[in-house]
Order: structure tokens, then C-alpha cells, then sequence
């Protein structure tokens, strides 16, 4: 059993928890993620390992509820516990450590994007961070993404704050005014990360996505996460999470998302709640 | 006698009946059918059975003591060599072992050794079983990687012997693929829990939720005190063929068909959370068990036809003649000296037929069995919406890639020696992390041969 020590509502549908689990803090990498069961009768899904403290030995979870079993988690308070939290997994991001890179986040995304940022910060990184969320109401984790940045662009799609339009829209402004950057790592939802690699593409500024396919084990043995890159299938809990995003088959990416869609319909249903889609 | 021509007859659930649900097949002897079936053995003053078996079990002692009526001692017989006779007893192929030699099978039947071995496990299981007096403690701390059956033999070899084992495991149940992989009407889950728990009984420490490679790492045990390790990893990577479609939606893994079916109950969705897109035709290519196990949980899962695919022909297939039979009767379709060329798929991206080229077969290949090959121009498509690849597995790269002088072959299985050693002082493996896909009974066999290295490496270790 692992104990959730803290839970923030950051949105009406993302929520943060920092949970006691030592073993995985003690390695957790910027770029990893664990595999959490929250009943006996539970999924197993993977969620990013959004910060860690090896001193407290806690991780920080940030999650949306977009399914049945983010919301059960999402039912969970401080002082509850969840049922199985197992990692650190997945290969650690390569960062640079010198250099200027954009830190692009969208939606919930923002949560994977956090550490990579904090890492390159304290890695003498000039870290320039584009982050944005449907409404501003929705956006996360701006004040820590301040902290870890030497600009913060904050977009939304309704233009309720900040630049009014996609994240990709902002970067491809930045660039477009003659800003130079030399990596671009992008994570959110997965148009998100499509738009973004298209955006650099004919620049060719090297492109990093995280991605977050339907996983079981989530230790290299389902194959259920297999995505197709540069031509090639890997297996993203094993070969990933991150990858060229240039090189990512982002068609068949999010056709492989909505394999369950069908399913995730009718356990919402059983557990008498709608699917938060935002 | 005549009696000893042909065994006993298991009592099974009619096909009809057993294809709609997830209950065992295999119903077991009663006291009366095992002890007909035990008066078959006729007690061979030099039993080659023994020598046929991975782990030595003590065949006809313990037959001898099911025909006295002692069926706790015939128990307790066996399980002074395998820690695990209730599974062994339902997942041993052991046509391919100790019954293989059997000298009755000359003439007749050889004796079920392997149903009186479940008769005696089931009924010390009913009764309670008693774990036995441990040694005392002796110096010596191991770290046994994944409780899949050879590292729950290790354990519990090592535990009998006094030593003080933990054995560590990713998932989060123990069990290895005798809970993600063999479906429960073949090896119920609680059988599985039942032997489990008499490992842990003989004080074996379980840690879930630990990866070793990237929770820990191998070395990390060393640093907290642990003197050996013994990596039993089990199976990895699901292997593809790398023909186009094979990423469309609807397209398994047997791995991932089978975790989701067995570990994760998705046959009791939405009751339980993960669900398996089961679809109405389903096609399964490969001829082993695991493709056995994937094509008679796709029937029990709803699917109106449940095809095997399988590239050479009926004699060739690894999978047990049991297996196959009880598939057979329960409706599942064969295409054998079939190999598939593409997966079909519609606009929205999902499976909507396998097309397949017909094989003759040719010259004996390495393995022995004579190799397919493609008949010219006599593609044809079958028309399914879910495509299972039973094809095996690579080991997972996981404990390679963290740990330095751990040698692995180019495709991946671990270097050892005969007893199991690898490249890298105090570390021992063995199971399908050796061997590649292979069964139940040889992991556990090289957890057992392993355990006796370990051993003796540890007394040496504190005697000087």
C-alpha cells in the first residue's frame, strides 16, 4: 500500500498527489513513469512521475479523470493509500545540459513536461516553457513552471488568458520571430504533440514527445504499447516513453488510444459517472 | 492384466458446457479413480519415470502410497522434490517425460503419473496442508528475481534448507505466468494461490511492485546484503512477424491477450476494470500451448469462431496432444500449412481479415521438423476482426541493460552454466530468461538445480 501524504485539486478534473513510495523515488528519472492499481479488482495504467523527492521518498502524481479508474484515484484523500504503485519505468530522458530549449505542455501534459524542465533549469539549461490548456481555469502547474523557466508563455484555446490559440501556434510564433532554440520537447495529448512536430519539422529542431499509450504490465512483456516510429514498432515501456517525435506514426498513435473507447463507455456508466473529456 | 491396458479416464466438464465458462475442464480422480489408476504402475525396481522428470519427483513411492490409501504421504513424497505438485500435476507435459518412459507405454498406456500427482496435491490441498519442520537457520541471504515457478522453486528449495530467501516481483501478485498466462480452466488461480502460500509458509519473504533493474537493481541487492541472486525473469517481449497491420486495432499479443483474460479477469468485465476486445471471429497464429490457451479463451470470451493459424502441419504443432484435443472439441477451427502475409484492415483502422499463404512442407530444418514453404500464388483471406500472435517471446532486456557483467545472447536469454551461473559472480537465472519460451516444469527444474549451486556456494562461502 502506498499513502497518498498530499492531494491538490489543481482543476475540476486534474488532481496532484504526492505518494509515499521510497524504492521508487530513490530512482526516479525526469521522463519516467510508474504503473498504478487503485482496487483489487483494478486497471493497472501508467501515469508520469511528475516530481520526486528522494529525501521523503515521495513521488508526485498529476492525473485527469478521464476514465474510470482516474476517477476512483481522484476519489482517494490524504491519508488513503492506493493499492499498487509500481517503477520507476521507462528509459530516463536524455537531456541536454547546455543550450536552449522550449518545454511545450498541454493540458495534463504539463505534469510530464515539469520535470524535464526543472531538470534542464538546474542543469544550466535555458528553459523557455509554452504551456496552455483548453480554458485558463484548466491550466496546471503554472507557478511551478515559472520557477523552472526563463520564460513562461501561457496559451489558451479560449483565449481566456494569455495567447489565444494552440501551444503549437505560440512556438511556431517564437519561431517565426527569429527565436533560435535547440531542442524542443513537447508533451500532452497527442494532436497536441502532432501539431508541435510539425511545427519544428521543416526546421528540423530535434523533437522529443512522451508518449502514453494503453499499457498492462507495463514491464516489456504485453506488448499492448507497441507504437511505430522511424518504420520501426517499439514497445513504449520498455523502448520509451520518449521519442523523435519526427519520427512518431501519430495516426496510428491515437488510433491505438481509442481501442477502448467502446469499454471505457461502460464502466463510466456502471460507476454512474460521465467521462470528464476536458 | 487386463486392467492395465488402458488408463483411467479423467472426468472432464462436457464441451459444450465448459466453452461458456472459465471453470476447469479437468475435474480430477476421486479416491476410487486414483487408486484404479495407481494399480497400473507396476513398481519398477529401476524406474526410468524418476529420470524423466526435471525434478525428480519419486514416482512410484508416491503411486505405491495413493494404492495403500496414503494419500498424504503420497503428498508429502512428492513434495520432498517439487514444491509445486498441484500445478505440475495440471501443466506438465508430461507425455514428453516421465510418462514418455514409462515402461507400461510400451505395450499400453503409460500410468497418468501426472493426474495422480494432481489426485495427491488436490487431496493434501482439501485436508490442510501442514508446512513442514524447517532446519535450523544457516548463514546466507538470497534474492530470488520474479515468482514465476523457477523462482518459486529456488525460493522454496533454498527456504526447506534453511536459508533465508525474498523473493522479488514486478507484478503485483505472484505467480509469474501461472497467474498472467496458463487460464484458469486449465490451472485455477486458487490452486496457484494455494502452492504459493505453502512457498511463503516455509518463510520466503514476497516483495510485489519491485522491478529489479529499475526498482532496484541487482546490484543494489548485493549492497543490502543479500550473498546470491537467482534471475528468474520469465518471458519478455511478445515476438511479431513484421508483416503490414500488425499495430491495426485488434491485433494481440498472446501475452496481452492473456494477461488482460487471466491476471486482469477482463472475462468478468465490467465486474472487473480491463477489458479484452474479444470479437466474433478471431484468428491465433502460432501451434504451441500458449496459442491453445489464447484460442479456447477467445470461444470461452464470446467469439463465434476461433481459428488457429499455424504454418506447418498438425504432427509438427509443440502444443500438448491434450491441449489440442480439448480444443478440438470444443470447436476450434485448425488451418494448418497456413502462414499469415498481412492483417486487413478497415478505414477507421481495425482488423477486418488476416490473409494467409498455404505452406507444404519441405526438407527437415534445424529443429528437426520439416520446413514450410510458401506455395506460389495461393493467398487467401480469413475473415476476422481480432488476431492473436502466439509466436513466443524474447527475455525482457530490463536486468541486462541495468546490470554490468551480465552477458546475454544476441537474442537476448541470459549466458549460463550447467548449473545455472552466469557471466556475473553470485548471480544464477534460469526459466524462459534462459531458455526463451519454454514450460512450466523445465523453469522450475533449472530454479532447482540452481538452488543446489546456491547452496554450495553459500557454504562455502561461511565456512571459510
Amino acid at each position: 500500500m502506498y499513502k497518498i501524504t498530499t492531494k491538490q485539486v489543481l482543476t475540476p478534473v486534474t488532481k496532484l498527489m504526492t505518494v509515499e513510495a521510497p524504492l521508487v523515488a530513490r530512482k526516479a528519472e525526469p521522463g519516467q513513469f510508474v504503473i498504478v492499481r487503485v482496487s483489487g479488482s483494478g486497471e493497472r495504467i501508467p501515469l508520469t512521475i511528475a516530481d520526486f523527492d528522494r529525501g521523503a521518498g515521495t513521488i508526485t502524481l498529476v492525473f485527469q479523470e478521464v476514465g474510470y479508474t482516474t476517477r476512483l484515484l481522484g476519489t482517494k484523500e490524504e491519508g488513503d493509500s492506493i493499492l499498487d504503485v509500481v517503477g520507476p519505468l521507462g528509459v530516463p530522458a536524455e537531456l541536454m545540459s547546455q543550450g536552449r530549449v522550449v518545454c511545450v505542455g498541454g493540458g495534463v501534459g504539463v505534469a510530464p513536461v515539469y520535470p524535464k524542465a526543472k531538470a534542464l533549469h538546474e542543469a544550466g539549461v535555458e528553459v523557455i516553457s509554452i504551456i496552455g490548456a483548453r480554458s485558463y481555469d484548466l491550466l496546471i502547474m503554472e507557478d511551478m513552471m515559472r520557477a523552472v523557466s526563463r520564460q513562461l508563455y501561457v496559451c489558451t484555446d479560449d483565449g481566456s488568458f494569455g495567447y489565444h490559440g494552440f501551444v503549437s501556434g505560440k512556438l511556431q510564433e517564437l519561431l517565426a520571430s527569429g527565436e533560435q532554440f535547440d531542442e524542443v520537447i513537447a508533451v500532452g495529448p497527442l494532436p497536441m504533440m502532432r501539431a508541435t512536430v510539425e511545427v519544428t519539422r521543416p526546421l528540423g529542431i530535434k523533437t522529443l514527445v512522451s508518449l502514453n499509450p494503453i499499457m498492462v504490465d507495463g514491464t516489456g512483456m504485453c506488448g499492448a504499447c507497441r507504437v511505430t516510429v522511424g518504420g520501426k514498432t517499439k514497445f513504449c515501456c520498455v523502448d520509451g516513453p520518449m521519442f523523435d517525435g519526427h519520427q512518431v506514426d501519430f495516426a496510428e498513435a491515437i488510433r491505438r488510444s481509442q481501442m477502448y473507447l467502446e469499454e471505457e463507455k461502460t464502466a463510466l456508466h456502471r460507476c454512474g459517472c460521465q467521462g470528464g473529456d476536458a | 492384466m487386463a486392467e492395465r491396458q488402458g488408463r483411467v479416464k479423467m472426468p472432464a466438464q462436457p464441451a459444450s458446457e465448459r466453452v461458456r465458462n472459465f471453470n476447469e475442464v479437468n475435474l480430477g480422480f476421486d479416491a476410487e479413480l486414483a487408486r484404479q489408476e495407481a494399480l497400473r504402475c507396476i513398481q519398477c525396481k529401476k524406474p526410468l519415470c524418476i529420470q524423466g522428470c526435471p525434478v525428480r519427483v519419486k514416482i512410484p513411492e508416491f503411486i505405491q502410497l495413493i494404492v495403500d490409501g496414503d494419500f498424504m504421504g503420497a503428498a508429502r513424497t512428492i513434495k520432498e522434490t517439487n514444491n509445486l505438485p498441484a500445478i505440475c500435476g495440471r501443466v506438465c507435459p508430461q507425455e514428453e517425460q516421465c510418462e514418455k518412459v514409462c515402461i507400461l507405454g510400451k505395450r499400453f498406456e503409460p500410468v497418468a503419473i501426472g493426474r495422480l500427482e494432481r489426485f495427491a496435491a488436490d487431496w493434501e490441498l482439501r485436508q490442510g496442508v501442514e508446512p513442514p519442520r524447517l532446519p535450523e537457520r544457516r548463514p546466507g541471504k538470497v534474492a530470488v528475481v520474479g515468482a514465476g515457478p523457477a523462482g518459486l522453486t529456488c525460493a522454496g528449495d533454498l527456504a526447506l534448507r534453511g536459508y533465508e530467501v525474498t523473493i522479488f516481483e514486478a507484478l503485483h501478485a505472484p505467480g509469474g505466468v501461472l497467474i498472467y498466462g496458463i487460464p484458469e480452466f486449465r490451472l485455477p488461480k486458487a490452486i496457484v494461490k494455494a502452492e504459493v502460500d505453502y512457498v511463503l509458509s516455509l518463510g520466503v519473504k514476497l516483495e510485489t511492485n519491485v522491478i529489479i533493474g529499475r526498482t532496484l537493481t541487482v546490484d543494489d541487492l548485493f549492497l543490502e546484503g543479500y550473498d546470491a541472486v537467482f534471475l528468474g525473469t520469465g518471458a519478455g517481449l511478445p515476438k511479431f512477424m513484421n508483416i503490414p497491420g500488425e499495430n491495426l486495432n485488434g491485433v494481440y499479443s498472446a501475452n496481452e491477450w492473456l494477461t488482460r483474460t487471466n491476471l486482469m479477469k477482463a472475462y468478468q468485465f465490467p465486474e472487473w476494470d480491463t477489458p479484452v476486445r474479444a470479437g466474433q471471429r478471431v484468428a491465433v497464429v502460432g501451434g504451441g500451448n500458449v496459442a491453445m490457451d489464447a484460442v479456447r479463451c477467445a470461444l470461452r470470451l464470446g467469439a463465434e469462431e476461433a481459428t488457429i493459424v499455424y504454418r506447418r502441419s498438425r504432427q509438427e504443432m509443440p502444443a500438448r496432444a491434450e491441449e489440442v484435443d480439448h480444443a478440438e472439441h470444443e470447436g476450434v477451427q485448425f488451418k494448418f500449412l497456413c502462414n499469415p502475409t498481412r492483417i486487413l484492415g478497415n478505414d477507421r483502422g481495425w482488423v477486418t481479415g488476416i490473409e494467409c499463404i498455404r505452406m507444404e512442407l519441405g526438407e527437415p530444418d534445424a529443429s528437426g521438423r520439416r520446413r514450410p514453404v510458401e506455395v506460389q500464388g495461393s493467398e487467401f483471406v480469413l475473415d476476422v476482426d481480432t488476431v492473436v500472435m502466439a509466436l513466443g517471446t524474447n527475455p525482457n532486456p530490463i536486468v541486462v541493460q541495468t546490470t554490468p557483467g551480465l552477458t546475454a545472447h544476441r537474442w537476448g536469454g541470459l549466458v549460463v552454466d550447467e548449473a545455472g551461473l552466469t557471466s556475473k559472480e553470485a548471480v544464477w537465472a534460469g526459466g524462459d530468461a534462459v531458455t526463451g519460451s519454454a514450460t512450466v516444469i523445465l523453469a522450475m527444474g533449472a530454479g532447482k538445480t540452481a538452488a543446489e549451486a546456491i547452496m554450495k556456494y553459500l557454504e562455502g562461502k561461511y565456512q571459510a
